[in-house]
């Protein structure tokens, strides 16, 4: 009998033993089938003329062999090296939450990872709720501008319902238009509160849009809100008063008079609060990297 | 040597029977003339059942209860006329504009494409009902032959090369002045005369034909030559060798001018948005059958709507009613700039362009639809007219380790919802201008179809370099992002010691608080010709807020005054 596949190796209590490592999900879900059963040996003798109960019951379950296995996301850079190193990558086809208060560097890793995706020749759209986005800084992260798709919400509008409301409408128009590469909702600006407003519903609906896509779905806001529907969550830290780095314009010839020293540096914290990637029980991790402005070179 | 002639009987009544499908089933009568002078000009085959028929009058007609009349429409038959060209081009590039209603294809060297000659008849046929018109196809040795045979002859007719005289035989002698008794119909105003003289000098020769007992063709075949030549001139010889199949002509082919229109005259005004998308569903696909049956795509469409003419004093549509704010789905009268007037009729453009040849109804008619939502014409719709501005096909080879990019139809109607969504002018790519000026950029449209990946490719070598010396640069650290306030905050400063000490900002609190940290003041200042002129103090803040330390740009206009925060770092 095909069901013994499954039942036998569950029963014994055995740990199951796959050839490729991606099949450990499986056993998970081979598990959940055998859960409500008393640990027992099937018996895979069958009687001509009787009826065996067991073999009907389970004659509509997939075996665990033959269960579609999901594939591990593809990772793409994030542009930020120490980024990659502390998260892998950003996952395609998942939902990446970046979440931080002001002046945490939230912009400045959205924009990395737009630059690395641009540079990978994809197409990129950017749903800026705030509108927000600075062109010149877009410039200086070496954005290829020709593709980015930039959507401003909040014409004649300042409240926050209603740019929200624009955002997540054309969210879903990006997402069911397909083809983009990486798609980022920019809530930055938005107060928590309002950002709280999205039904997780919403999330959920957005995750499984994008998840047979190989779309890198990324949200830039203050705190997480999309739940367990982010496959990663990244978090930043506040900036230090001893971070920033002041310096002198390359134009400036020296010596450099005090009152025109300019901000040429500053350091930015993250920490991965959330990984569905990883097998491995979620740990944080920290990393401390710097980013310049743009004058600074 | 092939020919193939497409003929269209009736041609008014399939003109207008194209522009409305839902008569072909009807009782139909074409009327012309001037009221209350009106006539039949030509009725259908259910309204000659009815006892009706051409030359009554239209009060007359209007006795019959199931008769339905329409306005006899130049338009709508040139339209047809031009179907009817792109039918037999999209056969031939060999073709003969024999009359509105008739055209000849030469068909030589056809049969290695296209198959046998009377699956080419078929083919013929079938498209040109796929296009709206009903009408007969004829393959004949000869053209004149494959004419009298489309015109005899309903459906397909393939006659045999050496068989023309038998086949054509039974046909009437009328066959032969058909084509100038309908030309004599259609002719203007202008040649009315030399049309008169021409209809009777063909009525002459037939009463004399029938006279002598000739009743078809094959009766005029039989007599002898040079007897007919003595009694009926050259003529006689010539209709002589109409009735055998044996004339033999060039072609005289013309190239169909590559137009795509078509247009709808309106008996009553429209004032709602759903019953025009529903005509211009029809436009649509008429046009872009014919676009496909040439092998073309388009790339813009013109969308001309003729408004009725409102006064105050109109009782029928007044002001009110086509003010309609809260329904979505009626066409509002609040763009009146968007009209201009000619001679005595409102006209109402839009244009349509498109950033690659497409070919899509339904996508067109979305199109349309949301250009209309948000630029309304104002007024009731009399006439739709929309022309196609024709396109050679999209030749994109789509590479294999290309990444993926948005399907060009999907991303047009895609950025068509999210203008309307946002504004037409919040939505594309940006494009920075070169100027030191704040906010120096400008919107463009997003284009990331061939062009843009042919633009690319030119690039790809000099932007190599410049690629990887972004990516060494990307190694070492991140560039830190500028969040703009749009527009910028007005803030308060207080200086002690000429130092900033203090801002507040009343529109955002949680931009407020003692300075912690500063850099600058970086002074910059453009423009000193222009009256746009600018000069500014720009200093890097840090400040305390209820979430930690933020950085913030802050400015002082030199010229006006102000103290503006601008943005945050982040």
């Amino acid at each position: 009998m095909s069901s013994a596949v499954f039942s036998t190796s569950a029963a014994q209590g055995r740990p199951f033993v796959f050839e490729s490592e991606n099949e450990a999900e499986v056993c998970s879900q081979a598990e959940l089938f055998t859960e409500a059963r008393p640990p027992q040996r099937v018996v895979s003798a069958t009687f001509p003329g009787a009826f065996n109960f067991q073999d009907a019951r389970l004659a509509g379950v997939t075996p665990a062999s033959r269960l579609a296995v999901r594939p591990a996301p593809e990772m793409v850079s994030s542009g930020i090296a120490g980024m990659d190193a502390l998260t892998g990558g950003l996952p395609r086809g998942c939902l990446t939450e970046i979440c931080g208060p002001a002046s945490s560097g939230r912009s400045t890793l959205m924009l990395a990872a737009l630059s690395a995706a641009t540079r990978r020749g994809e197409f990129c759209a950017i749903v800026d709720a705030s509108d927000a986005l600075d062109p010149l800084s877009l410039a200086a992260a070496g954005i290829e501008l020709d593709r980015l798709l930039w959507v401003r919400c909040g014409e004649n509008s300042h409240s926050a319902e209603h740019r929200l409301e624009q955002l997540l409408r054309t969210t879903d128009l990006l997402l069911e238009s397909g083809g983009f590469g990486m798609i980022v909702l920019d809530l930055g600006d938005l107060p928590p509160q309002a950002a709280r407003r999205i039904p997780l519903a919403t999330w959920f609906r957005f995750r499984r849009a994008v998840e047979p896509t190989p779309t890198v779905l990324l949200a830039v806001e203050r705190q997480s809100i999309a739940g367990s529907c982010s496959s990663l969550l990244i978090k930043l830290g506040s900036i230090k008063l001893g971070s920033m780095k002041l310096g002198a314009s390359e134009n400036q010839a020296s010596p450099t008079p005090t009152h025109a020293q300019l901000l040429t540096e500053m350091k930015i914290t993250a920490e991965l609060v959330r990984s569905r990637m990883d097998r491995k029980p979620v740990r944080s991790a920290e990393i401390t990297f710097a980013s310049k402005t743009t004058w600074a070179g | 040597m092939p020919f193939a002639c497409i003929f269209v009987p009736n041609f008014p009544v399939a003109a207008v029977s194209r522009a409305e499908p839902e008569l072909r089933a009807l009782a139909l009568a074409i009327f012309e003339g001037k009221p209350p002078m009106e006539k039949l000009f030509t009725v259908n085959e259910n309204a000659a059942r009815s006892g009706v028929t051409s030359g009554m009058t239209k009060a007359q007609a209007e006795l019959c209860s199931e008769l339905t009349l329409r306005p006899r429409s130049l338009l709508q038959e040139s339209v047809a006329h031009a179907v009817l060209l792109d039918c037999a081009q999209s056969f031939s590039p060999c073709v003969e504009d024999a009359a509105a209603d008739t055209v000849i294809l030469d068909l030589a060297g056809m049969e290695s494409l296209l198959g046998s000659l009377p699956e080419i008849a078929r083919s013929i046929f079938r498209r040109t009902a796929e296009l709206g018109l009903d009408g007969n196809v004829a393959v004949a040795s000869n053209p004149d032959a494959a004419v009298l045979a489309a015109r005899g002859f309903s459906g397909v007719t393939v006659i045999s090369p050496g068989k023309e005289s038998e086949s054509l035989g039974s046909l009437p002698l009328e066959v032969l002045f058909a084509n100038r008794v309908f030309a004599n119909q259609c002719a203007s105003n202008e040649g009315a005369e030399k049309a008169t003289d021409k209809e009777k000098e063909s009525a002459g020769l037939l009463e004399t034909l029938d006279r002598w007992g000739l009743r078809n063709l094959r009766a005029l075949a039989a007599l002898p030559e040079i007897a007919l030549s003595e009694r009926l001139g050259q003529e006689g010889l010539r209709l002589q060798q109409l009735a055998r199949g044996t004339a033999w002509r060039t072609l005289v082919p013309v190239e169909a001018p590559a137009v795509f229109e078509e247009a709808i005259e309106l008996e009553y005004p429209i004032v709602l948005l759903e019953p025009l998308a529903f005509l211009m569903n029809r436009l649509l696909e008429q046009i872009c059958a014919r676009l496909a049956s040439r092998a073309l795509n388009t790339q813009e469409l013109r969308l001309t709507l003729e408004l009725q003419n409102l006064t105050r004093g109109d009782s029928r549509f007044d002001a009110s009613e086509i003010s309609w704010e809260n329904d979505p789905s009626r066409i509002s009268s609040q763009s009146p700039a968007q009209h201009f007037v000619s001679g005595r009729q409102n006209k109402f453009c839009r244009t349509l362009g498109l950033p690659l040849p497409m070919l899509d109804p339904k996508l067109f008619l979305k199109l349309l639809q949301l250009d209309l939502n948000a630029h309304p014409p104002g007024a009731p719709i009399l006439k739709i007219h929309l022309v196609a501005e024709p396109a050679r096909l999209r030749s994109a080879q789509g590479g294999l380790f290309l990444p993926p990019s948005p399907e060009p139809e999907k991303l047009e109607l895609t950025l068509a919802r999210i203008a309307g969504l946002v504004g037409e002018s919040r939505v594309g790519t940006l494009e920075l201008l070169d100027t030191h000026r704040v906010e120096c950029f400008r919107m463009r449209r997003f284009l990331p179809g061939g062009a843009q990946e042919r633009l690319v490719s030119k690039e790809l070598a000099s932007k190599d370099r410049s690629r990887k010396h972004f990516e060494l640069a990307e190694e070492k650290s991140a560039v830190a992002a500028l969040r703009r306030f749009r527009p910028p905050l007005r803030a308060t400063v207080t200086m002690e010691n000429a130092e900033l000490a203090r801002v507040v900002c009343a529109k955002k609190k949680e931009v407020q608080g003692s300075v912690l940290w500063k850099a600058g003041p970086w002074r910059s200042s453009g423009d000193w010709s222009e009256r746009e002129a600018w000069s500014r103090d720009e200093w890097d803040i840090a400040l305390q807020n209820a979430e930690g330390i933020a950085l913030y740009r802050l400015v002082h206009d030199l010229l006006g005054g102000g103290w503006f925060v601008e943005g945050t770092y982040d």
